[in-house]
Order: structure tokens, then C-alpha cells, then sequence
């Protein structure tokens, strides 16, 4: 009791399902790419490398500083950056040296908001701290990148400050600029990522259901929702569930809203996602979908052969490291280990994941810093070696169209699908100029709140009160929408 | 207690009263750690329930002196109240078959009659679930308890039920859930306490009672519990303070949501609402009133145990 | 006598109901220990799978890799042992004697203290976090074990406990008997009163340990270099840890781990207790 007490607030270490780490897009395997990138680009880039050391050791920092919330930069840099020593080969965490500067990197959990607290923490102090202990980068993503990218705050640093020319930024997709944009438009934030997604479905159950498995096929199938929800009528007749779980699709028509969640300092209910609503609880009602949270056993249910889920949503990442272990590995039973799964476009355009970094205000190590954005997230040796390493979908127009028109962008998860026409195209789609720094609190509670009138606890409004309601308790300045 | 407050200092006062200044020193240590670690951040609590003080994005709203206006807002919404409601009701549930299993076990250990084998076999096993924890253990619950989890399937292979029952959708079996976990959890505290209580009870009182031919359900009401009471009430209040404190339990089930409807949300979970969006006002003043109604219910069970006592 | 009324009828259907209700928690308890150790034998893919009740082999390789990972777990284990081993002792010994001076001694002010105690004990950790943070950070000791252990030396609920464990268990004839032969007051305390004080000593050693052991709020918001952090921030960060590297069958590796020397300090402890030092005799 007493110990309970003590326990407490403590392990929000969260439960089976609150792996919102998903958040945070993709991700490296470390044994893999260790070997291939270090040795290739490496030598590709190497001329750059000396030249930007030598500027970085003449009249800056000696030591940068960059928080993270888990090791996947870190991983990025270590394989990727021309000239990152690693301290310790299996850790990429422990940072290393890029020339004479020592690089730190400043990880703490994301488990409870605990990153953003710590990089509050440390950004609030970035005036007083000493030259060796102020932030020079810091990494975020994209449901609270408003907070950090916001021109009054002013905490990180306008790429063109840097001397980072639109130029340079020119072969990024427009999304990932957008959501690292201030309100007079300036971009503060780069992504090596574009987590474009699409819709993954069960190539079996779409030769039986639909008569074929071929991506256009299917994609006419799911065009647009009206046609999707018609589609999942005739996966009902059928007997499988057309998505997992509502969680699934919710992505989806969120990312396409026509307006912001808050206006005006007024939480607004776009009717975009009032439709997903109504969408939802008709599948629900209907057997075709489930009120299970993502990353839960039941949600990877379908992912197991034979499976009776027509189709989830996802980016390269989900097809990659989260369906099943492909082909090349021992068999698991999965979908993805026969290479069951095919991929289309889906009803609208959208994005799962992604990372952005961000330089400091008030680093001392600017050019370096410089050169990191540049290089980690618009070279293309870098970023194809990034692609091919680690199956991360680059936010480069180019090297996706080489890769689509590749036999190396082959998919052997999606059956030996090229995936990466229908990413680039998708990531086109993507409009992410609704975004704000509230979303993070609006996206989350929306779903919750609505889990309760999906499950028959509550009735639209009462759950459409209780979303206002959670929002208010984490912004107290905003009011609902009359 | 009351026979030696009675009789006691008569006899001691003048022998004992050099030694008094004593009292004073060995309450140094403890009083130090509380004023440091303890007391100062109380201090600064209550100072901050009576500002405007929340975070907005960056920037710091505040503080600004508000007066009461934050305890006015607690309970204007209403929610207070029914949070309050809720973790009461699932502390209850937790903790009345907690007490009552606990009492019977610790009953049946000192028994001298029933003379159980494995004894401690069983002790040690029964308080195991308390060393897990919280986050581990609702994992597992977690996993036992989902759609596809063995409960389920056991159920449907019995034909109870035709598809899966979505524990956490519904109030009654979220809040029987948590509730159970908590059971789970402190019952085996519980046995340890009582037993360490009835270990100090004389056993000459027991064999005395034998040979009256006094019933094994006679000695234990008439011998046992009153001699139990000051551990008895110990173990009410801790509990009642730590049901009061309910937490990591819920959160982790439910995922910080307390859904269906919050009807799983517990006061400690709403004051988290407000620590993790750092609105350092309202928190307070949620700490401040929790303060005072765990202050009430306590001096409520202390007064009620103590007057059944003169009374006996 | 008594031989004959252990072996009346209704005592045998007692003994048989309190067996039953006996191994039926056992189960219910039990069980949990049983789904871990079998999610530790079973590899990532097995546990996306969902549940069974058969082991799997991939318990030594689950292992390996939680002790040839990036994660620090043998220094994370001598972390939380240190600091669960000084809070235990800070703990019992400050606040028994905490509890032997409002229980021994007659002064001014006493009756307000032990309310005021009492009182305290009714604060929610969590209540006084940020001021404690606060605090800790303005007196430069975050990133340092001391904010996690000084305080325990306070802990009003083991105070108590010591409180209502001396009122029945602590004549105060003893105590006058120890003076009478010249002993010195902190003397007597050390001497005479812990060595009584034993079982309870003991119960509350345990409380103190496993909830610093399990503690992860605190810690987390004070440790903030790895090789000072403790098992269960290891833990949570194992399941932060990105894609690719993610392992379920590494983190219930780690839980197995970080439970498994609570389970033995807690089994000697226990012994101690069953087996039973008390002054009034203990039925075993």
C-alpha cells in the first residue's frame, strides 16, 4: 500500500499496447548495415568529409550535442555519416567523433513524454549552459514538431539561417517540409524519411473476394471510401474482416483534413474524421473491424498465414520489420514469409512515421550541424545507401524513382512488388499544411474518446464531449468548437 | 493500548523523565529527511494551487494569483467527485475479498488445530505476485486477458461464450479487472502483516482457551481480533491511502484512457492528466484537496476503531 | 487432548476446505511466474503469434542477447541493488527508531508528532514530484543515487507499523531493566529493541526493498546517464528500443532478470520470518 503508493505514476512503462514507438518510424538493423554502408560510403564521400571537419575543428564547439529518443539516429549516423568514428561498434548510442569534435547523443525515453520534458529542459537552459553542454540538434516527430518549429518559440534554427538553400531541399518531398514549417514559412526542420504509405492487403483473400491481386485491381476496389466500405460488405459475405482494427484507417483520413484541429484557439472536428467515425462504427457494428489498439496481439493477428484480414495501412517500415520476417528468413507462419501481401494506393494519400532533426538556436557548431542536415537528408549516395541498408522509404524524389525502376526496389514481403512507384506517388499526395502544435493531443484523444462509442459505451456526443474534455486537460487554453 | 496509558506513568514517570531529551534526538534523522525531501515540496504544492501556471507549447502560461479559482473550477465540472466515486469503488472491490481472504489465512496459519502442512510453502507463495512489477504485471495480465489471449479461447473451448469478450470494453469487468489486480497484488501483504501480528499474540492465551474448550472460531473472534486491532487498523489505513493512490494498475490497463467512459479513472490518474501537461495550478490544487479528504477518511477510521475499542 | 480435537471430524473438513482454497491461490498466484518464464523461451515471432502454454527453446538465446546488447544490465542490477539495499536499511532503522521515540520517551509535543506523522503518510508520492525534482536539481544531486535514498529515511508507514508493532509487542519493563544496568539510550535501542523488533523488521526490509527495486517513476526523472540508471528504466528503454531491434522475447529476458533477485532476497527474508524469532513464540 504504501509501496503502491511509491510505485505509482512509474511504470507508465506502459502497457503491451502503448508502443506508440511505431510513432517514430523506422528504424536500422544494426548487424546489417554495419557492414554494407560503413565500407561504401565511406569512400564515395570521403573528400566532403575532410572538408567539413576541417571548417567544424578551425573556429567551432568541440563537442555537439544531439537528443534523441532511441538509438535510430544514432544507428543512421554511425552507418551513414562520412567520418562518424563510433565509440562502441554494437552502440551506437555511445556517440563517437566526427574529426576532433565529440559527439554526443542525449537519449532519453520517449515513455510518458519524457523526451519532450528533457529537451524542454535542456532547450530552456540552452542561454546558460556552457558551450560544451548546449544542444546543437535535436530530433522530432511529426504530431508535436509544431511545438518545436514555432517561430515564437524560436528554439530551432531556420534551415536557411544555416545557409541551407531551397536548392538544396529541392529533391524533398513538400509533406515533410510542411510539417517542420513555422507560420511565416520557414522551414526548420529536415527528414532523411518519407513515410509514405499505402494499403497492404492479403493477396489470397483479394484473389478470392476480388478475382484478382493485381495493385490496380485492388486499388479500384478501394478508391475512395465509399467504394472501400463496398468492398468490405463483400469481404463480410465472405467471412474476413476488411481492416484489424479502427486504428488502422484512422491515419488516413486524419492526414486529410480540410482545416486544422484547433482554429482560432477552438478544438475543431474536421468532417473528414466525424466520416471516419461513422465509417467505423458501421464496420464495427458490422464484424469487419475491431476496437483493439495497433500493436496488440490481436491487431497482429491478421499478419499470420492464413489470416482473415483483408488489408492494413502502412508505410515501408510496417511491410519491412513489422508483418513477419521475410522470405530470405526462417519461416514464422507469416504472410509475409510467403510473400502474401500486395500493395496499393488505397482510398487517400497519407504518412506514417518519419523523424525530422532540427539545429539548435544557440548551437556553436552551425557548419557542422549544416553539413549533418545536408548530408544525412538530401545527398543521394547517403540516401540511397540509407534506402538499400536499412529499407528506409528516403525523402528523395530521385533515388525512389531509381529504386522504382529497379529490380532492387523489389519487395519480396509484397511477393517481389516494386513498392516504391506507388510510396513516390503517395508522398506526393500528402498535404500536411493543416498541421499544429496541438495535433499530437488531438489525434490520440480523438481515437480514444471515440473507442467508447465504437464499443457502445457512449453516444457520439458524449464520446465527442469527453475528446474535448482530454484535450482541454492538456492544453488549457483551448475551448471546444460551438 | 488504553490500560498502559493508564497505569503506566505512575510508576515510570520519575525514573523515565532524564531520558526524555532522548525522544527529541532520535526524532532528528527522520525529521530532517522529511523536511528536506518531503515537506518543502509540499510546501511548494500548495503554493502553486493558487496560480495560473501551465505550459502552452513552449511557452509558460503564468504564474498568475488566481486565488481559489482552480479548486472552483475542480469541482464545478464535476469530475472530481466522480473520480473519486470511481476509485473508491474499485479500492472496495479490491480490497474487501483482500481482507477477508487475508484474515482467513492468516486465521487458518496460527491455528494450532488444523496443524497444515506446506505452511511455508504457501506464505511464501501468496505474497510473490507483489514482487513483480506493476508494468510487468499488467503485461502478463494484459496477454492473459485479450481477444485472442488463454482465458478466451478457455472460455470459448468450454462453450461458454461463442466469440471472444472484450474485457476492457466494458465497465464491470475493466473495473473487476483492476480490482482483482490489486487483490492479486496485496493479499499475501496483507497475510504477512496480520500473521506478524498474531505471532506476537501470547500462545498461553490460546492454550488457556483450549482448555476452557473454547471453539477455534471462538478464540479467533474473541482472542485473536481484538488483539489483532492495532495491526488490523494499520493495515485499513495504509490501504485505504494506497486505494486512494491507485494508480499504475489502471493507467497500464487501460493506457492512461480509464475508459469505457473513464469509468476506470482514478483521482491519481486525472492529477497525471495534469502533471504531464505540466499545468502546475491545477495539479496542485487536485493535490491539495486530496490531501484533505485522505486526511478525513483517515481520521474517520480512527476514530471509529478507537471508540468500538472503549466501548469492548 | 489436543491430539484428539485435530483429528475430529470437522476439523478435517476444515483442514481439507483450507487446502483447497490454499492450492487454488497458489495457482492464481503462480500462474504469472509460469507465462513469463515461458515468454522468455519464445522468440519474437513466437510471441507476435500470441499465447501457448508449451515452451519454446529460445530461452539461453533470449538471454545472450539481453547480455551482449547495448543495454547495461548487469550494471543496471548492481544499481538497483544498491539503492534498494540502502533504502532498506535507511528505512527500518531510522523510522523504528523514529517510532521507539514516540513510543518510549514522554515529551513535549509528542501526541502532535505522531498525528503529524500520521498525516504525512497520507501524501501521494506523486503530489510532491515536481517540487521534488525542483529541489533535487537546485541542490545539484540529480544524476546522483542520494535523492533515492535519503529519503526513505523518513517513511511514515513504516513508522507506523513499527509503532503498532511495539505497542503490542515492547514492555516497557524490559526497557526500565536495561537502564537499571547503566545502559546508554541509543545502546538499549541497538541492543535490546531491533533484536525484539526482528520481524518486523524484516516484513518492512522487504517492503522498502521491493518497492525501491520496483520503482521507476522517481528514478527515471533523476538518472539520467546510462550506467547509473536502474533495471526498470533499462527495462522501459529496452521497449523504446527502435523497429528493427525491438525484441519481446529480450524484454520479458529483462523482466525475468529484474524479478528474479526480488524473488531471493525475498525467500531469505521469508525464511527468516516464517522460521519466527519473536518474543511471544510463533506456531510453525
Amino acid at each position: 500500500m504504501r509501496n503502491r503508493g511509491k510505485k505509482i505514476l512509474a511504470l507508465g512503462v506502459a502497457a503491451a499496447m502503448a508502443f506508440s514507438m511505431a510513432a517514430c518510424g523506422s528504424t536500422s538493423d544494426t548487424s546489417q548495415s554495419s557492414d554494407t554502408s560503413a565500407s561504401t560510403d565511406t569512400s564515395s564521400t570521403s573528400t566532403d568529409t575532410s572538408a567539413s571537419t576541417d571548417t567544424s575543428s578551425a573556429d567551432e564547439g568541440k563537442v555537439l550535442n544531439i537528443c534523441v529518443w532511441n538509438n535510430e539516429f544514432p544507428n543512421r549516423m554511425k552507418d551513414h555519416y562520412p567520418g562518424f568514428e563510433a565509440a562502441d561498434p554494437e552502440d551506437s548510442t555511445k556517440g563517437g567523433k566526427i574529426g576532433d569534435v565529440t559527439v554526443n547523443f542525449i537519449v532519453t525515453d520517449n515513455q510518458g513524454g519524457q523526451y519532450q520534458t528533457k529537451l524542454d529542459e535542456k532547450l530552456g537552459a540552452q542561454d546558460s549552459a556552457a558551450a560544451d553542454d548546449k544542444v546543437d540538434m535535436f530530433l522530432v516527430e511529426a504530431d508535436y514538431a509544431r511545438k518545436y518549429v514555432d517561430a515564437d518559440a524560436n528554439v530551432a534554427m531556420p534551415l536557411e539561417d544555416l545557409g541551407i538553400t531551397a536548392d538544396d531541399l529541392s529533391k524533398q518531398y513538400k509533406y515533410t517540409q510542411d510539417i517542420v514549417s513555422d507560420a511565416n514559412g520557414k522551414i526548420r526542420g529536415t527528414s532523411w524519411q518519407a513515410c509514405s504509405a499505402g494499403l497492404i492487403y492479403n493477396r489470397a483473400i483479394a484473389k478470392q473476394v476480388l478475382g484478382s491481386d493485381d495493385p490496380t485491381a485492388v486499388q479500384e476496389a478501394v478508391k475512395d471510401w465509399a467504394t472501400f466500405n463496398e468492398t468490405a460488405e463483400k469481404m463480410k459475405a465472405a467471412n474476413y474482416k476488411m481492416t484489424s482494427t479502427v486504428g488502422d484507417t484512422f491515419r488516413v483520413y486524419s492526414n486529410n483534413i480540410s482545416g486544422p484541429w484547433v482554429q482560432d484557439g477552438k478544438i475543431v472536428v474536421d468532417p473528414n474524421c466525424k466520416q471516419w467515425v461513422d465509417d467505423s462504427k458501421k464496420l464495427v457494428d458490422e464484424g469487419l473491424t475491431t476496437t483493439n489498439d495497433l500493436w496488440t496481439d490481436e491487431w497482429k493477428a491478421g499478419f499470420q498465414a492464413p489470416g482473415d484480414v483483408f488489408c492494413y495501412f502502412g508505410p515501408a517500415w510496417l511491410i519491412n520489420f513489422s508483418m513477419g520476417n521475410d522470405p530470405s528468413k526462417e519461416d514464422d507462419g507469416s504472410i509475409a514469409h510467403a510473400g502474401g501481401w500486395g500493395l496499393c494506393n488505397g482510398p487517400q494519400g497519407y504518412y506514417w512515421g518519419g523523424s525530422w532533426i532540427c539545429a539548435a538556436v544557440g548551437t556553436d557548431n552551425a557548419s557542422l550541424v549544416k553539413d549533418i542536415m545536408l548530408k544525412m537528408t538530401t545527398d543521394n549516395d547517403v540516401m540511397k545507401s540509407i534506402a538499400t541498408a536499412d529499407s528506409d522509404c528516403v525523402n528523395n524524389k530521385e533515388v525512389l524513382a531509381e529504386l522504382a525502376s529497379s529490380d532492387e526496389g523489389n519487395n519480396a514481403v509484397l511477393g517481389g512488388q516494386n513498392p516504391y512507384q506507388q510510396l513516390a506517388d503517395g508522398a506526393e499526395k500528402v498535404d500536411m499544411s493543416n498541421t499544429t502544435q496541438y495535433d499530437q493531443a488531438c489525434v490520440e484523444d480523438f481515437q480514444s474518446s471515440m473507442m467508447n462509442y465504437f464499443n457502445g459505451n457512449a453516444t457520439y456526443d458524449e464520446a465527442l464531449q469527453q475528446f474535448y474534455k482530454s484535450v482541454m486537460e492538456k492544453h488549457p487554453e483551448l475551448t471546444p468548437a460551438e | 493500548m488504553a490500560d498502559r496509558t493508564a497505569a503506566a506513568p505512575k510508576a515510570r514517570t520519575k525514573s523515565i523523565k532524564r531520558y526524555n531529551k532522548y525522544g527529541y534526538i532520535f526524532l532528528i534523522p527522520f525529521a530532517a529527511a522529511f523536511i528536506i525531501f518531503q515537506l518543502i515540496p509540499l510546501v511548494q504544492t500548495v503554493y502553486n494551487s493558487f496560480f495560473e501556471n501551465y505550459k502552452s507549447g513552449l511557452k509558460m502560461i503564468g504564474p498568475n494569483f488566481i486565488g481559489l479559482d482552480n479548486y472552483k473550477t475542480l469541482f464545478a465540472s464535476g469530475d472530481f467527485l466522480i473520480y473519486f466515486k470511481n476509485t473508491m469503488i474499485m479500492w472496495v472491490m479490491g480490497f474487501i475479498p483482500q481482507m477477508a481472504v487475508a484474515l482467513l489465512l492468516a486465521a487458518w496459519f496460527t491455528d494450532v488445530s488444523l496443524r497444515l502442512k506446506g505452511q511455508r510453502f504457501f506464505k511464501t507463495v501468496i505474497y510473490m505476485p507483489n514482487l513483480i512489477m506493476a508494468s510487468a504485471f499488467a503485461l502478463l495480465f494484459f496477454t492473459l486477458f485479450s481477444d485472442n489471449g488463454p482465458v478466451n479461447s478457455f472460455m470459448i473451448q468450454l462453450g461458454l461464450i461463442s466469440k471472444p469478450y472484450q474485457f476492457l470494453a466494458h465497465i464491470g469487468s475493466t473495473r473487476w479487472l483492476i480490482a482483482f489486480m490489486n487483490f492479486l497484488m496485496w493479499f499475501g501483504n496483507t497475510t504477512i502483516l496480520l500473521m506478524a501480528g498474531m505471532m506476537g499474540i501470547d500462545t498461553s492465551l490460546f492454550e488457556a482457551a483450549e482448555v476452557d474448550g473454547a471453539t477455534s472460531t471462538q478464540i479467533f473472534w474473541r482472542i485473536t481480533m481484538p488483539l489483532l486491532r492495532p495491526i488490523t487498523v494499520y493495515v485499513l489505513i495504509t490501504s485505504l491511502i494506497g486505494g486512494l493512490q491507485m494508480f499504475d494498475v489502471p493507467q497500464i490497463l487501460t493506457d492512461g484512457s480509464g475508459d469505457p467512459m473513464r469509468s476506470s479513472m482514478t483521482l491519481i490518474m486525472y492529477l497525471n492528466k495534469h502533471l504531464y501537461s505540466k499545468n502546475y495550478g491545477m495539479a496542485g490544487a487536485l493535490s491539495v484537496i486530496l490531501l484533505i479528504i485522505t486526511g478525513i477518511l483517515s481520521l474517520i477510521v480512527f476514530k471509529f476503531t478507537a471508540s468500538k475499542q472503549v466501548e469492548s | 487432548m489436543k491430539e484428539k480435537k485435530s483429528n475430529s471430524p470437522s476439523v478435517k473438513v476444515r483442514r481439507v476446505i483450507a487446502y483447497i482454497v490454499l492450492i487454488l491461490l497458489t495457482f492464481i498466484c503462480l500462474v504469472w511466474f509460469y507465462i513469463l518464464f515461458i515468454n522468455t523461451t519464445r522468440s519474437n515471432g513466437e510471441l507476435n503469434k500470441g499465447f501457448t502454454a508449451i515452451p519454446s527453446t529460445f530461452f539461453m538465446k533470449n538471454m545472450h542477447n539481453l547480455f551482449h546488447g547495448p543495454t547495461p544490465v548487469i550494471q543496471g542490477m548492481l544499481n538497483s541493488l544498491i539503492i534498494a539495499v540502502s533504502s532498506a536499511v535507511l528505512s527500518t532503522y531510522f523510522s523504528t527508531m523514529t517510532a521507539y521515540a514516540i513510543h518510549a520517551y514522554e515529551f513535549k509535543g509528542k501526541k502532535a508528532i505522531f498525528t503529524f506523522i500520521l498525516a504525512i503518510m497520507m501524501i501521494p508520492t506523486q503530489v510532491t514530484a515536481l517540487g521534488f525534482i525542483h529541489l533535487v536539481n537546485s541542490i545539484h544531486l540529480n544524476d546522483t543515487f542520494w535523492p533515492l535514498i535519503l529519503p526513505s529515511i523518513a517513511a511514515p508507514a513504516t513508522f507506523f507499523y513499527m509503532k503498532q508493532y511495539m505497542d503490542s509487542n515492547l514492555p516497557s519493563s524490559l526497557l526500565e531493566a536495561a537502564r537499571i544496568d547503566g545502559a546508554k539510550e541509543l545502546h538499549i535501542f541497538n541492543t535490546i529493541v531491533l533484536p525484539l523488533m526482528k520481524p518486523a523488521l524484516a516484513v518492512q526490509a522487504i517492503f522498502t526493498f521491493v518497492a525501491s527495486w520496483n520503482n521507476y517513476f522517481t528514478p527515471n526523472l533523476i538518472l539520467d546517464s546510462k550506467m547509473k540508471q536502474t533495471l526498470p528504466i533499462l527495462l522501459a528503454g529496452l521497449r523504446r528500443a527502435d523497429w528493427k531491434t525491438f525484441d519481446m522475447g529480450q524484454v520479458y529476458a529483462m523482466i525475468a532478470f529484474a524479478i528474479f533477485p526480488v524473488i531471493i532476497v525475498y525467500l531469505l527474508l521469508s525464511k527468516y520470518i516464517v522460521g519466527g524469532v519473536t518474543a511471544g513464540g510463533v506456531k510453525e
